[in-house]
């Protein structure tokens, strides 16, 4: 029998669109039970922390929120559970901001290491993309960068989250082992510049970063 | 229910061809996603009063972004523009092809042209008509190349390894750069004696950060610098916390220490970074050109660089990475060619977009040419790499054509590699640095890329590299150590690299430095193409290296 794929696409989307109504607040942004995120709440403006022993991870304009997958498809939910494990599997607590005024990934490591009471922070764009950053070092520069957005995958967010938690610590971590693609580029770089033009459009100019709740199903 | 779409054989090998694993995409007009003709480019136009700019293209100068203001006080010679605006973009064109017409001409009616009237005057040539132009349009006669040497885990001891071997085989620049940024001091240490024991007077450079690729510098570990980046658009300059006054004063920093330096720009780049304005990627670039000659600096690496996966992507891309090309050098600037980052997976696509600068030759027909292999390559890879090396050279030989660089034998290359890192475990020793074994040495001679190596201890090694510059370690301190340990030529190398920064002879546009410390440039090379015949032309002596592949069998012993 010769079924049209397109109606069996449109039939399937809708079906997925409706389970997903269904689901309510669990499907915002983009969790689903396995990862656990049931919420990523802005509560107003970031203030600088106090603790010696945080580590602030500073979100880009649109993580989680108008995207809910990178670049290669995992979901940014489960991304943000990996670097908040990583942090506090080493004892250190961790916070979530969205930096709104920029969509440069080196500027948001440093505007969430400039918040973070121990100097340290993560920087990541909803394509990837990881920095981290101190608040000491000039922007362009960083303790480490994770550049190639495709080849990153969940181990290496727990272990950037780790890292960033032993900088934080005082401690000296071997750098997170560098990966390298050279054919992430030929490959995704012209969709990594469609999202970015994506992404860039929800800057907001002059917007200070804003604290994010972030909460997971226990 | 199953759901079968019955697939054609054909497609499904064509699927599974290399070139179906690139991403291409459409274009996108109003976000800039164009390589020529978005329509949002403005037209040409120049308004001249009071010895100033008041209108750029189609724009009053109360309206002027930083860009165009640079542009305008700058970068167009009024005394040469109101005459060259007048002129017909086709016959411009033609003239830029024409054998007949000398390059000067060009170069003096391009000095008064708008970013608008270059990129109408461009888009009249097909990629032919722009290679026979780069034959008679580059500034030094003599075309060059350079290389990048990295690996994944910024081993010193085998970046001067291959250091040393690139420069063996003819590389005239090598650029490396960090894995973990704080590797820096010792790689660019590496890529120094490395490069001044396989050929003295081959230039170095890291690329970093730029306040950090300075310190390198000045502290005499590197003898260039190119990662300079200046943007088409204000809103990514602004990004960067740079503008182009902000550029060209770091320009002058450099010459002010007698260390060349180039800026680097390039298709795509600002619309990776999501502020295009809804440009054409090629008209951007042409501001990013002119903003380079507006600044005084004396080249430009371009060629869409690290962002060629977004002209790649889309239709005409990789003609206008040869107009950028194409224009930097009708600007008098010297141009480091690009085709230094992985374009494609299609063999067939990367060599066609590497002939573009090979054929014509350029002053550096990559930028670099990965000089290990490609897993290796922390500039996320190359278009070319050391795996491709008897493909390139074999090609140089096939078309009579000089790539910049020269077959080697097996057995140079294995002594050049010892030597290189002998003599950087005698400055490991003499700084004080961790040590590197005879192990470690042995595995560089014979590695071929970072697998090959034994492991170092990662962390001693970034805590001696910080205290290195803690120390004030200079470049003397490198000639000395080698000095004492036995490598005099390599010091005496090393030495002259520091020299070159009394002379500043090497500031020259296009300058490389050959092995007896002679500084060739557009100055004392100047490029005099004028038709078959004239312009660069093979010695009897350099076809007589290149042509000798160890490969090829002697008919005399065939059969024998």
């Amino acid at each position: 029998m010769q079924v049209d794929q397109t109606l069996v696409e449109r039939i399937v989307s809708q079906v997925l669109a409706e389970l997903g109504q269904r689901q309510g607040a669990i499907a915002q942004p983009g969790g689903t039970a396995d990862d656990g995120l049931v919420a990523l709440e802005e509560m107003g403006e970031a203030k600088p922390g106090t603790r010696s022993d945080e580590v602030v991870v500073g979100l880009s304009p649109g993580f989680g929120a108008r995207f809910k997958r990178n670049i290669t498809g995992i979901r940014l939910s489960a991304v943000l559970r990996e670097l908040l494990a990583g942090i506090e599997e080493e004892g250190v607590s961790a916070r979530v901001v969205r930096v709104r005024h920029t969509s440069d990934v080196a500027f948001i490591g440093h505007t969430a290491a400039k918040l973070s009471g121990s100097g340290i922070g993560i920087g990541i764009l909803s394509r990837g993309t990881t920095v981290i950053h101190q608040k000491d070092l000039a922007p362009l520069t960083n303790l480490e960068l994770f550049p190639q957005s495709p080849i990153l995958d969940l181990e290496t967010y727990r272990a950037i989250g780790r890292n960033a938690a032993k900088y934080a610590k005082g401690e000296a971590p071997a750098p997170v082992p560098v990966k390298n693609d050279q054919m992430a580029r030929p490959k995704y770089q012209a969709v990594a510049a469609v999202l970015h033009i994506k992404e860039t459009k929800l800057v907001e100019p002059g917007a200070p970063p804003v604290e994010c709740q972030v909460r997971f199903a226990s | 229910m199953a759901v079968t779409r019955k697939r054609s054989k054909r497609f499904e090998v064509l699927a599974a061809r290399p070139v179906n694993q690139d991403g291409f995409v459409a274009e996108w007009p109003e976000e800039g996603l164009i390589a020529l003709h978005s329509p949002n480019d403005p037209r040409p136009s120049l308004k001249v009063a009071g010895g100033r700019v008041v209108e750029l293209d189609g724009k009053p100068r109360e309206e002027f972004d930083m860009i165009d203001q640079f542009i305008a006080d700058y970068a167009i010679d009024l005394s040469v523009a109101e005459k060259a605006m007048t002129m017909d973009s086709q016959e411009i064109a033609r003239m830029w092809v024409d054998p007949c017409v000398p390059r000067e001409k060009v170069v003096e009616i391009f000095r008064g042209l708008t970013p608008a009237k270059i990129l109408e005057v461009v888009d009249h040539l097909n990629v032919v008509e722009m290679m026979m132009a780069m034959y008679k349009m580059r500034t030094r006669k003599t075309p060059g190349n350079q290389c990048h040497v990295t690996n994944v885990r910024d081993n010193p001891v085998l970046l001067a390894a291959d250091a040393a071997e690139a420069a063996l085989r003819g590389f005239i620049e090598e650029e490396t750069t960090v894995g973990v940024t704080r590797y820096a001091p010792f790689n660019a240490l590496a890529l120094l004696v490395g490069s001044q024991t396989g050929r003295g007077g081959v230039l170095t450079q890291a690329a970093l950060e730029e306040a950090t690729e300075l310190l390198l510098g000045m502290r005499g570990f590197t003898a260039y610098a190119e990662t300079v980046s200046v943007y088409g658009t204000e809103r990514v300059f602004v990004d960067g916390d740079d503008t182009p006054w902000s550029k060209a004063f770091l320009a002058s920093a450099y010459a002010s220490r007698g260390i060349k330096m180039r800026f680097t720009s390039g298709t795509g780049s600002e619309v990776q970074m999501g502020y295009a304005e809804g440009k054409s990627m090629l008209y951007l670039e042409i501001r990013c050109i002119m903003v380079t000659r507006g600044a005084g600096v004396q080249g430009l690496q371009n060629g869409s660089i690290s962002c060629i996966g977004v002209p790649g992507a889309v239709p005409s891309g990789i003609r206008a990475v040869l107009a950028e090309n194409l224009i930097t050098v009708t600007l008098d600037l010297e141009v480091a060619s690009g085709n230094d980052q992985t374009f494609s997976h299609s063999d067939i696509r990367r060599t066609a977009r590497m002939l573009m600068q090979m054929l014509p030759g350029t002053d550096l027909i990559f930028s670099g040419y990965s000089a290990v292999p490609n897993y290796d390559n922390m500039f996320a890879g190359s278009n070319f790499d050391i795996e491709d090396m008897d493909d390139y050279v074999i090609l140089q030989r096939d078309l009579m054509v000089d790539g910049g660089v020269r077959p080697v034998s097996e057995s140079e290359v294995i002594a050049v590699r010892n030597k290189a890192a002998r003599a950087l475990q005698a400055v490991f020793a003499e700084l004080g640095l961790p040590a590197i074994t005879d192990e470690e040495v042995e595995a560089a001679t014979y590695a071929h890329g970072s697998e090959d190596m034994p492991e170092r201890r990662v962390t001693d090694d970034l805590k001696a590299a910080q205290d290195l510059l803690k120390r004030g370690v200079t470049g003397l301190d490198i000639v000395k150590a080698l000095g004492k340990r036995g490598f005099e030529d390599v010091a005496r190398n090393v030495l002259g690299m520091l020299k070159l920064r009394i002379s500043g002879d090497y500031l020259q546009t296009s300058a490389w430095v050959d092995g007896e410390f002679n500084v060739w440039s557009a100055i004392n090379d100047p490029n005099d193409y004028r038709g078959p015949g004239t312009g660069y032309r093979l010695s009897p002596e350099r076809w007589q290296v290149l042509k000798n592949i160890p490969q090829a069998k002697r008919p005399e012993e065939i059969g024998e």
